[in-house]
């Protein structure tokens, strides 16, 4: 891992938690399991279980349906390389009111830690993906990377005020330990209140 | 050529209060294209892979839209486990049209595959479907629709199709 990777995942959604208002969080992976330990919203969609990668979607569905709701999704790089392709598909619905966010940290942590084909470590250092650049060349008009959780803490309200589609790409460090996702209760039964709770918040 | 025309599936949808069209066309499905985007109460949403459609259908449910999905039986192979998730995780009640390559035809596909395959995984993937091959049983599309939504359950019409 390399030193670009510098930011704690759990200290950069403590950023987003305390700037979050009433706008629909949706996580997944890595960021679903810190996020349920700090937060408990009822706009909160944490997609655990979850079809790996599509939390993008998701978002994107929300957002489309919702344009008077911010949808931020909280997304990892391996789930973003598990769907590239929505980073198309959102870019041409172009919803304003959507926020990508992708917690870099260069591996597959919640199997273990093994590299992605994107990172360095399969790579090499002068070849790695860089989602920032993949998310400009796919359509996204803002994009952004934090590369240390000063630059997040003073740029996350701005970033997030931005029109959508917007991509943040935050580069964090790898989190050791128990580190798989956990899911916070009947899945079927969380849907219902998401959506109970997002008709309500109109 | 589809057994339903561009302007009749769009005055069904319409009739049915679907909001979203989640899609990927193929040769037979894409000649409803036109008719979809004429229609002022669709929204049309193409995707790059057919597994982002059932992810976004279910976004747009939880939203309080009312959205279908529309993809090949191509796609629905590629698109398992969205389906799972969507369908079974967390039992959003989405509805589907998949089209049926090669059913009505072998010309461009002789031996396709996907005669073998698609029923045998809409059963083992539970989903409840009916299979429409003829004009005179295109009622079932808006009978299926509206029996799944009155018991909140996901349904699938399978629409039989000439050549790939």
């Amino acid at each position: 891992m390399t030193s670009d990777h510098a930011i704690s995942l759990v200290e950069s959604l403590q950023v987003l938690a305390d700037l979050r208002t009433d706008e629909v969080v949706v996580t997944t992976m890595g960021a679903a399991r810190e996020w349920v330990k700090i937060c408990n919203h009822p706009l909160d969609f944490v997609m655990v279980p979850s079809s790996m990668g599509q939390a993008s979607s998701v978002g994107l569905g929300i957002a489309l349906a919702r344009p008077d709701k911010q949808v931020i999704v909280c997304n990892g790089d391996g789930s973003m390389l598990m769907n590239l392709g929505s980073l198309i598909t959102i870019s041409t619905q172009a919803p304003k009111n959507f926020a990508l966010l992708i917690f870099d940290n260069g591996m597959y942590e919640v199997t273990g830690g093994q590299a992605t084909p994107a990172s360095t470590g399969l790579r090499g250092e002068k070849c790695s993906v860089q989602f920032d650049e993949l998310a400009s060349v796919c359509g996204f008009g803002t994009v952004q990377v934090f590369k240390t959780l000063d630059e997040w803490q003073s740029g996350a309200k701005e970033f997030l005020a931005q029109p959508g589609p917007i991509c943040g790409v935050l580069k964090t460090a790898p989190v050791s330990g128990n580190v798989s996702p956990k899911s916070p209760g009947p899945a079927k039964q969380r849907a219902l209140n998401f959506k109970e709770a997002l008709a309500a918040d109109s | 050529m589809s057994i339903l025309t561009g302007e009749h599936i769009t005055k069904i949808l319409t009739d049915l209060g679907i909001t979203h069209v989640v899609w990927i066309p193929d040769s037979t499905l894409g000649e409803w294209d036109s008719a979809f985007r004429a229609a002022e109460s669709l929204q049309v949403i193409n995707v790059c892979r057919e597994g982002e459609t059932w992810e976004i259908a279910a976004g747009l449910h939880l939203g309080g839209a009312n959205p279908i999905v529309i993809i090949q039986c191509t796609g629905l192979f590629e698109s398992g486990d969205s389906l799972r998730n969507v369908l079974h995780d967390y039992q959003i009640p989405i509805f589907a049209i998949i089209g049926y390559r090669s059913y009505l035809s072998q010309e461009t596909l002789p031996g396709d595959t996907c005669l073998k395959f698609t029923e045998p995984i809409l059963d083992a993937w539970n989903v409840d479907y009916r299979f429409i091959d003829t004009a005179e049983k295109v009622d079932q599309l808006e009978e299926h629709y509206r029996s799944c939504q009155q018991k909140q359950i996901p349904g699938v019409i399978l629409l039989a199709e000439g050549k790939a």
